[in-house]
């Protein structure tokens, strides 16, 4: 059963969630055992179903302004944005097929993270009690996922470029008072998105591969 | 009547929070209808229905925190 990787680029929001229910389907249906979306977001707010629009700090027209639109999404998690500067990954995975236990899959994430990062010269950790990664008290990526029919989707966010994080001072991240970093802030050197992508996917192959033959 | 019983979502999470109903109390649901959506920490779940019949009572209303084993409601099968 391998892992179906698509490579959407720089998309919007909207059309990443059109592939994104296109793969579910398909995994749905058993015609694929699972896949992953890797892809980078034009500016954008998304608010989960329970979100707090008091942690949107800006009025609309000023996001109007900005071009940042804002969606509703059915993944956990609070609001947060997504800009050009991050890596997406929607990994749409069948965990009837592998456990069926939330916390084991964002741990799973956080693990695949913390690994892409080290990668690059970078130490990502957890924090007890938060789901994400964080570099020192900096979160430098979130998780936010939904699962239907214990069939994964929504997914992960990293920040890469420095330059893509003033956005986020448009919101209170995950509805907490958290700072944000990015893999650029923390090494002080220039990061190819090209470079983390091809980590990513890497390591998601591998750990698919370990995990589809236990 | 079929309760409609939260399951164990994972291995460390004792409860859930209801944040949304797909049908309110009265509609007629089909098994494996995705039924109420829950949240926990940075996911959500979405829990089918476990037959097909009349959802006569919801007990757990949306932004109620329900443990695992709870009833949510209640539905008279078909």
């Amino acid at each position: 059963m391998p892992l179906k990787v698509i490579d959407l680029g720089l998309v919007h929001f909207p059309d990443a969630q059109v592939q994104q229910k296109e793969l579910f389907r398909e995994i749905k249906s058993g015609r694929a055992g699972a896949g992953l979306i890797v892809c980078r977001h034009y500016p954008v707010i998304t608010l989960s179903r329970k979100a707090n629009r008091d942690n949107i700090l800006v009025s609309q027209a000023e996001l109007e302004n900005k071009g940042i639109s804002v969606y509703a999404v059915e993944r956990g998690g609070d609001v947060t944005y997504h800009g050009p500067g991050q890596l997406i990954a929607y990994p749409v995975f069948n965990l009837n097929y592998f456990k069926k236990d939330i916390h084991w899959f964002l741990r799973y994430l956080e693990g695949l993270i913390i690994r892409c990062l080290e990668k690059s010269g970078v130490k990502g950790e957890r924090s007890a009690g938060l789901t994400g990664v964080w570099s020192g008290r900096l979160k430098i990526a979130s998780l936010g996922i939904a699962i239907r029919n214990w069939i994964t989707f929504h997914g992960l966010s990293i920040n890469i470029k420095s330059n893509d994080l003033a956005n986020f001072s448009l919101i209170r991240p995950c509805g907490m008072d958290i700072i944000v970093t990015s893999m650029e802030s923390e090494t002080g050197r220039i990061i190819q998105i090209e470079e983390v992508k091809q980590n990513l996917v890497s390591l998601f192959e591998s750990s698919f591969g370990f995990l589809n033959s236990n | 009547m079929v309760k409609i019983i939260l399951p164990q979502l994972s291995a460390d999470i004792p409860k859930a929070t209801v944040t949304y109903w797909y049908f309110k109390a009265g509609d007629a649901v089909t098994e494996k209808d995705d039924l109420v959506e829950l949240t926990t920490d940075k996911a959500t779940f979405n829990l089918p229905s476990p037959c097909s019949g009349i959802l006569t009572e919801i007990s757990a209303l949306e932004g109620a925190v329900v443990n695992v084993g709870d009833s949510l409601g209640l539905i008279q099968e078909s």
